[in-house]
């Protein structure tokens, strides 16, 4: 493989660490990460106050309704959206397919997002994202789903929601499965653990870890169907470190001004007043598709295993 | 001895990791979003995230973030500010057209290093800190590239600095919050702590007898 490890710089600095890579996604807590396919919306992404921009090939609402495969965006777009921005660019790979993410990171990406919104690379196994020197962001639906992923190496979960939709309905039972399951494990007796991690198909050092912490051992964020600053509220007051929003600002009518409401929403989730007021006048929303007209072929949370 | 009460900038980044840095040192803490609450503390800790990201709030909220800090800096207040506070409470910033608050005589160059991949953690000698080296975490970190004379620097990494103080003020560009080692904060408790003997008149029972030492006491402070 490409990458290296903890490769030696000069003065003794060690670069890809665990620490270091869980280090960045802290670094993003209490903000917004935007879907952007150019460096225009690249742009105004950052003017908006977003901590992050996520490069992709089409907006999830677009991959639905275009249809086909999914892939990694053109790394000639991936690198002027880096040019274009001073604020960290993340980029999706395919799930499992650990070429696109080598070349995600020889691009100078900060943070790979294995995602379930681009067309799965392979049905069986996740990248092995330990062996990278930049953080990988995953998604999950459940606790044993996030612990997995955690195993393999992620520095940063993400619910999966339903991409592409505008209905919060499932970003929402996502995050509240997997943080009411660390609550359940918090209270759990000691000699239930490997059972549990049995029964969760997660590792058993880690499902300790949560125990004793009472949190996951990486930064959480919401994905998946966020749309209006109230629905990024919603998902901070149930807990979540930060938000990501895909289709929800380019899709709308007003992308600015949703954009900046969307980041005062998510630093100011506990105050009504600023709520009411940003989310005055935003204009049309993205067109929404509720996630129940979906059959099980037109979702992507399924994806991922 | 009073408990501290710690403001942290909770508007976006690692305010969390401050927070619970300062409270296992026995302090209180505020997260900050308004800036009516400056008012209930004894010093401020502007957090990790991205400098960009609190530029556009205050923007947001024409200028009076920043502005509004830096007032309460000047006026006394202690200010701890880590990678991204570091860039804000900085004079000048390196080739770009960004505001600060301009509390420390200081060039900062932002994302200095390069992109994530560039990351990295190292062991710092930190003197104020005693022998054992400091675990440094650098993350898209800004370097300090100038400083002036009224700035003490206390650690330094290649030829630009990490770690560096003037008065009351306090900057590291790398994370103190995300180890287990406290010394930093230790280090700002106690900067609050004796700019607090400082700047407060000396209490009255102690100036029963010495009516005539009151002058030179409030010069102390200045």
């Amino acid at each position: 493989m490409a990458t290296k490890v903890q490769e030696k710089k000069d003065s003794g600095a060690q670069v890809g660490t665990e620490r270091v890579k869980k280090a960045l996604p802290q670094m993003l807590k209490g903000g917004v990460i935007m879907d952007v396919v150019n460096a225009e919306q690249a742009k105004i992404a950052e003017e908006s106050g977003a901590c992050a921009v996520m490069a992709l090939e089409r907006v999830p609402a677009d991959i639905r309704a275009d249809g086909g495969v999914a892939r990694m965006s053109d790394p000639e777009l991936i690198s002027k959206i880096i040019e274009s921005v001073s604020i960290p660019v993340m980029a999706k790979a395919r799930i499992g397919h650990f070429v696109e993410a080598q070349i995600l990171e020889s691009l100078g990406v900060d943070c790979i997002d294995e995602s379930e919104v681009l067309t799965p690379a392979d049905e069986e196994f996740h990248i092995d994202k330990s062996k990278f020197t930049i953080p990988f962001v995953c998604g999950a639906r459940n606790l044993g789903e996030a612990l997995r992923r955690i195993g393999e190496g992620a520095a940063m979960m993400r619910t999966k929601g339903e991409a592409g939709t505008g209905d919060v309905v499932e970003a929402v039972r996502h995050a509240r499965a997997i943080l009411g399951a660390i609550k359940k494990l918090t209270v759990m007796p000691d000699e239930e653990l490997m059972t549990y991690a049995r029964d969760l198909g997660a590792p058993y050092e880690l499902v300790k870890q949560v125990k004793l912490e009472g949190k996951l051992p990486v930064v959480n964020f919401a994905a998946g169907g966020i749309a209006t600053p109230a629905d990024a509220a919603l998902l901070m007051q149930l807990g979540v470190d930060g938000v990501f929003v895909g289709s929800g600002i380019f899709k709308s009518g007003n992308p600015l001004k949703r954009a900046q409401a969307i980041v005062k929403a998510t630093t100011y989730f506990n105050d009504p007043e600023v709520l009411a007021e940003v989310s005055k006048n935003l204009g049309e929303p993205m067109v929404g598709r509720t996630v129940q007209s979906l059959t099980e072929k037109e979702q992507l949370a399924v994806r991922g295993w | 001895m009073s408990t501290l009460k710690i403001g942290v900038l909770a508007l976006q980044g690692d305010f969390r990791e401050h927070q619970h840095s300062v409270e296992q040192l026995g302090a209180v803490t505020v997260e900050i979003r308004h800036l009516r609450d400056l008012d209930r503390i004894d010093a401020l800790i502007i957090p990790g995230g991205e400098s960009t990201t609190i530029n556009k709030f205050d923007e947001a909220f024409g200028g009076k973030v920043f502005a509004t800090i830096s007032d309460y800096g000047h006026k006394g207040m202690p200010i701890y500010g880590t990678c991204m506070g570091s860039i804000v409470l900085a004079s000048r910033i390196e080739a770009m057209n960004q505001k600060s608050m301009g509390l420390m005589d200081i060039t900062v160059r932002r994302n200095a290093y390069g992109p994530q991949r560039a990351s990295f953690e190292t062991l710092l000698d930190i003197k104020e800190l005693g022998a054992e080296p400091f675990p440094a975490i650098f993350i898209r970190a800004p370097q300090i590239v100038e400083a002036g004379p009224a700035v003490s620097v206390l650690a330094t990494i290649g030829d630009t600095i990490a770690m560096a103080r003037q008065g009351r003020f306090l900057l590291t560009t790398f994370h103190p919050e995300i180890t287990d080692d406290l010394r930093v904060h230790k280090y700002f408790l106690d900067i609050i702590r004796d700019n607090d003997t400082r700047q407060r008149p000396t209490p009255v029972t102690r100036l029963h007898n010495h009516a005539n030492a009151r002058p030179s006491l409030t010069l102390v402070g200045t």
